[in-house]
């Protein structure tokens, strides 16, 4: 019971310790990527390829005062960059790095890292009403309409992986896709040929989960200024940045278990950690690709392809994969 | 000011779009009434870095205010000197040498280019994409450049004078130049490609932000923004000045009337001043830069002039009433963002507050040019 409870320990330590590293170094990258693209260098004073730049960053976050606006609700302010950052670090517990490096398997696995995302939207919606300003309360009811349109695909494009696989299991998903990409979930075969649409889907509500562009209505700093966070300094605006990668870590994590095989190798051979880092990383170097190369959507442009495209799509794949799963 | 914000269902509330905001982009203020996102009334509020300029040009000799005009636009700062030093020597009566005017067209047209480059990156970056910004300025950097070395300054310049232009353009100037042309042309195939094929791009301005070609008529509006409603205007082909009328371009016409159309002939109107540039070069006469004979005091004589040029952001004019002393009586600028600007209350009804953004970024607002 002990050794249980200090496993759990240990790995929420570990999962906060690699959450904020990652955030941290995922600042950097996305700085020097943006640098790369834009043909400037980017962060590279501090240290050797500015790879100081993260810690001097949270140095000077840390180090500024808190302001709370006048007539801004206390409570709710404070406890929006918290609630934003508790989900993503609780959701590492069950994601399955390799074989091995797990935290806790759970049977509802892939439930729990959905229904900690969704936390991310109450956050938002706190952070923009207890700011009492109106650019950030108009960003969070965007965010939170935004939030619930891209849920309903998410989670029915997850559903239908879980009804190929038979689990809610994330270690067993990804252990029943080991073997070579021809055994991954993005695969079509013959009981779920339009895997490929769903993996697409699957990805474009994850951007839009961690309000990333072109899906980042709730920042929209051309018309909204900064946001839900226009009100935050010091570290109440370094803990949503830092919960946007973590969100990014974790949605890109459920991507490379759900459709890249987790840990597997594309071949089949040394599966291991690396090849979950590999994916991981890829996944999120295209992320940032995407955000320094499109313009933003609008509001109704990204409802409207929620519940007009690919709702009905992935309701389809559901169907039809349920239907052909029954007959092969 | 306590306690949570209680906002009644059918209630509207007043948004401060500026005076600082990034998407106005200088010191612009919009007072908008809004009914959750949508806008049901704007008002905007200018006057904020208001420098009486033309208070100035009544106070001070004509070549006392040539660096004031400058410092209406700072972008496309050459086609304001252009049209004092034409006002002036059309009610002084001074004759400009041939290669002078060439000189002058050049240089306008090259800073017509930069001015909508930058547009163009700040529009894309009012839309939320910040990288074409960046590749606008690194294009728009070898135009201030080739500027620099004939003019002395990057932005505000004060390369045009009276009779002529300050200094002649030399072999690394028409070298500079020469080089731009294919590069920019290049650089606009890109912009293409990266842009306006993009369909998120796409989606926010076809059929967005409406202006009509009456609305137009109403508040005055030229330059692109009329242009882009259909209306086939621009100084340089309907009241040609200077030495246009030996070039040979097309005036881009768009008739959608929408964001997209104003986007448009923006971009068009680029490759049309490369095509004046490249015969500016070719056609490029030999001879002096200043007239032989030149006042030493400018004195109009009595009178009431008006000089139109066609600048980047549309017509620009200058109204001179001389009494023949070297102080102007009244000196009237009418500048084009003005005009373009008020229709933005009337045309905003109704929309969204990030369709509205987007039409504003559309009529290239430069705001020391609308409170000037």
């Amino acid at each position: 019971m002990s050794l249980t409870i200090l496993n759990v320990l240990a790995a929420v330590v570990a999962a906060i310790a690699f959450a904020a590293l990652n955030a941290a170094y995922l600042v950097w990258a996305e700085r020097r990527g943006a640098g790369r693209i834009q043909r400037r260098p980017g962060p590279n004073v501090n240290g050797p390829f500015g790879l100081l730049q993260p810690p001097c960053d949270g140095i000077k976050l840390m180090t500024k005062q808190l302001m709370i606006p006048g007539g801004a609700d206390k409570a709710l302010f404070m406890v929006a960059p918290v609630l934003t950052m508790i989900p993503a670090i609780a959701s590492f517990v069950t994601i399955p790095f390799s074989n091995t490096i797990v935290a806790h398997s759970m049977n509802v696995g892939v439930l729990m890292v959905i229904g900690f995302a969704s936390l991310g939207g109450m956050a938002i919606l706190f952070a923009g009403w207890g700011s009492r300003n109106k650019y950030s309360v108009m960003a969070s009811v965007r965010s939170v309409s935004q939030a619930i349109s891209y849920e309903v695909p998410l989670f029915i494009t997850a559903l239908t992986v879980v009804l190929i696989t038979g689990t809610l299991n994330l270690h067993e998903m990804a252990s029943i896709q080991a073997g070579g990409f021809w055994n991954w979930n993005i695969t079509p075969s013959l009981s779920s040929p339009l895997m490929p649409v769903s993996f697409l889907i699957f990805f474009i509500c994850i951007l839009a989960e961690t309000n990333r562009a072109p899906f980042d209505l709730g920042e929209a700093e051309s018309e909204l200024v900064a946001g839900f966070h226009t009100e935050y300094g010091s570290m109440g605006f370094g803990l949503f940045f830092m919960a946007e990668y973590a969100h990014i870590v974790i949605g890109t994590s459920l991507i490379t278990i759900l459709f890249l095989g987790g840990w597997g190798c594309p071949f089949g051979l040394y599966p291991g950690v690396w090849w979950f880092l590999i994916k991981i990383y890829f996944l999120i170097f295209s992320f940032i690709l995407i955000r320094w190369t499109f313009p933003r959507t609008t509001i109704y442009g990204l409802l409207n392809l929620s519940w007009k495209v690919l709702i009905p799509i992935t309701l389809f794949n559901l169907l039809l994969t349920a239907g052909l799963l029954k007959v092969f | 000011m306590s306690g949570p914000i209680q906002i009644q269902p059918d209630e509207t509330f007043i948004l401060n779009i500026g005076p600082q905001h990034p998407a106005t982009h200088g010191v612009l203020r919009i007072k908008m009434e809004m009914d959750g996102e949508y806008i049901v009334k704007a008002e905007t509020v200018l006057g904020y870095i208001h420098r009486m300029h033309e208070l100035m040009g009544e106070n001070r000799t004509y070549p006392q205010v040539l660096p004031n005009l400058s410092r209406l636009d700072y972008l496309g700062a050459m086609g304001y000197t252009h049209c004092h030093v034409l006002a002036i020597e059309r009610a002084a009566g001074i004759e400009v040498p041939e290669r002078a005017e060439y000189i002058r067209v050049i240089t306008v047209e090259l800073n017509r280019i930069a001015s909508h480059l930058f547009w163009f990156g700040a529009f894309v970056m009012d839309l939320g994409g910040f990288t074409p910004l960046m590749y606008a300025i690194q294009d728009r950097e070898y135009i201030l450049d080739a500027l620099e070395g004939i003019t002395g300054s990057r932005l505000t310049y004060c390369y045009h004078s009276f009779g002529g232009v300050a200094n002649d353009i030399d072999d690394d100037f028409i070298k500079a130049t020469r080089a731009i042309i294919p590069m920019m042309r290049k650089s606009l195939k890109k912009y293409e490609a990266l842009v306006t094929g993009n369909i998120i791009f796409r989606k926010r301005l076809e059929g967005i932000g409406p202006i009509s070609a009456e609305m137009c008529r109403k508040y005055g509006a030229t330059g692109a923004v009329a242009r882009g409603s259909g209306i086939d205007f621009d100084v340089r082909k309907n009241e040609p000045y200077s030495v246009y009328s030996d070039f040979d371009f097309d005036v881009p016409v768009y008739h959608e009337c929408d964001s997209l159309a104003r986007y448009m002939v923006r971009m068009d109107e680029m490759e049309q001043s490369l095509r004046i540039i490249e015969q500016g070069l070719d056609k490029l006469p030999d001879g002096p830069i200043m007239p032989a004979k030149k006042p030493k005091l400018i004195k109009p004589p009595v009178g009431d002039y008006y000089q139109a040029v066609e600048t980047a952001r549309g017509s620009f004019g200058i109204r001179l009433v001389s009494d023949g002393t070297k102080n102007a009586y009244r000196f009237k600028l009418r500048s084009p963002t003005y005009s373009n600007m008020s229709l933005f209350d009337e045309a905003c009804e109704g929309m969204l507050l990030m369709d509205a953004l987007a039409m504003l970024g559309s009529l290239d607002l430069v705001i020391p040019e609308i409170d000037r």
